[in-house]
């Protein structure tokens, strides 16, 4: 691992620039409510696969351009993605052979912690509540994950990212 | 240690204003990327507007021409009006001045802020915007400048669960303040007494008491009037004039004098959205 130095990084940053976009794209009224966590996503495939490059700090700076991007309060992405990696890269070699189905479960948990956290800082500042719409997101998660995980995993292992 | 410095933020974010400039800079480097997603959008409409016929063009050629004259001749009246209203008011000694320098910005096709009434626009500090402008469409106020980039900013809309104004009812004068619900199309007027002479379909205007925005905009029209048993006050719902989930362009005007400007710069560092009372 030290002596190779680590090929395919740019795969990285464009499945992040995508789910950075994804996340912002105008999206009709219905859909909106049901908007993915794309880059809680892609954070927890890059930790669980890549845990050796990316970390809490790359989840950490990932999170603060999110909240750049989408004018949320500074550092509130920051803190849900950097919490999410965290547990992601120390757990990373029980995730990594479980089935998929049961991998998938534990995202969902993850996607879930990402909300609640979320709804924490929300309700520490004082911004408005959301809707219990606010919770449908995850369920995506929990249908897209298999798929995002599997392009990923093809991506990475063509690019020479795993 | 990333848990830490991210709670540090959020709280320097939170109760602090000195970030402005750290996120201004940051939204420079964003730039390209609401471009980008922009950028569907924006090709789209061009498209469209290749692809529209001349017959069609004609028609809406002639549709404006003529909505120009009946616009221009309106106009004649205002500004005799005006003139009319600024001798009363000299009379009373209370003049003040209406209308002044306006520029037209573009919203942007992108969802921000998810659960928040805000948009982005693609007029920045480079074009003299500030924070506390009030934007308006060609219906009504829509909302107030929260942050300026160099090339973009964000706007608060007047329905945004955060954001209340100051207005009064055109028919009678009485002052009350719109806050936002958080739902595109309502408003709700805070502490109306059950005496208050109040009707549906009253159009509401902006009163200027909170001296951000000028007075005698149109913001909303009053949609239901309700009479709780258990509330001291009624409940006043109204719906805003402007279109504001349906505009493209939207009015960005300099009516204050640059005393009062200032005053509002350095309220708003305190603040974002005007305070409840």
């Amino acid at each position: 691992m030290s002596e190779t130095r680590p090929r395919g990084g740019w795969l990285i940053g464009l499945s992040l620039f995508v789910a950075f976009s994804l996340s912002i794209l105008p999206m009709p009224l219905p859909a909106e409510a049901l908007r993915p966590q794309w880059v809680a996503m892609v954070v927890v495939f890059w930790c669980l696969h890549t845990p050796e490059r990316i970390g809490v700090f790359s989840a950490f700076a990932s999170g603060v351009a999110l909240d750049v991007i989408s004018g949320t309060l500074l550092g509130q992405h920051a803190l849900t993605l950097s919490l999410l990696a965290y547990l992601v890269v120390e757990l990373h070699q029980r995730i990594r052979i479980f089935p998929m189905w049961q991998q998938t479960l534990f995202v969902w948990v993850l996607l879930l912690a990402e909300r609640l956290l979320t709804l924490w800082v929300l309700g520490a500042t004082g911004q408005p509540m959301p809707a219990l719409s606010y919770w449908a997101p995850t369920f995506l998660g929990l249908i897209f994950w298999p798929w995002l995980s599997a392009l990923l995993g093809d991506l990475g292992r063509r690019a020479g990212t795993l | 240690m990333a848990v830490i410095l991210s709670l540090g933020l959020i709280i320097a974010d939170h109760h602090y204003d000195h970030l402005g400039t750290v996120r201004s800079a940051l939204s420079l480097v964003a730039y390209p990327l609401h471009y980008v997603v922009d950028l569907p959008a924006h090709m789209m409409r061009d498209t469209q507007g290749r692809l529209t016929n001349a017959a069609e063009l004609r028609a809406r050629n002639a549709a404006l021409h003529r909505e120009n004259l009946t616009l221009k001749a309106r106009l004649q009246q205002f500004e005799a009006l005006e003139a009319e209203n600024m001798r009363l008011r000299d009379l009373l000694g209370s003049s003040f001045s209406v209308g002044e320098r306006v520029l037209i910005a573009e919203i942007m096709s992108l969802d921000i802020a998810p659960y928040r009434q805000q948009v982005m626009i693609n007029k920045g500090s480079r074009s003299g915007l500030f924070v506390g402008q009030p934007v308006l469409d060609a219906n009504a106020v829509m909302g107030q400048v929260i942050q300026t980039n160099p090339f973009t900013s964000t706007v608060l809309l007047i329905t945004d669960a955060e954001h209340a104004l100051p207005v009064e009812i055109n028919r009678n004068g009485l002052r009350s303040v719109a806050a936002g619900t958080g739902l595109s199309q309502e408003l709700q007027l805070l502490h109306i007494p059950k005496n208050a002479d109040v009707r549906v379909g009253d159009l509401l205007v902006t009163s200027g008491m909170g001296e951000r925005f000028p007075p005698g905009y149109p913001v909303a029209r009053i949609k239901t009037v309700r009479h709780d048993p258990d509330n001291p006050f009624i409940t006043v719902l109204a719906e805003p004039t402007a279109a504001l989930d349906r505009s493209r362009e939207v009015l960005l005007v300099w009516t204050m004098d640059p005393v009062l400007q200032q005053q509002a710069l350095s309220d708003t560092q305190g603040a974002e959205a005007p305070p409840r009372p």
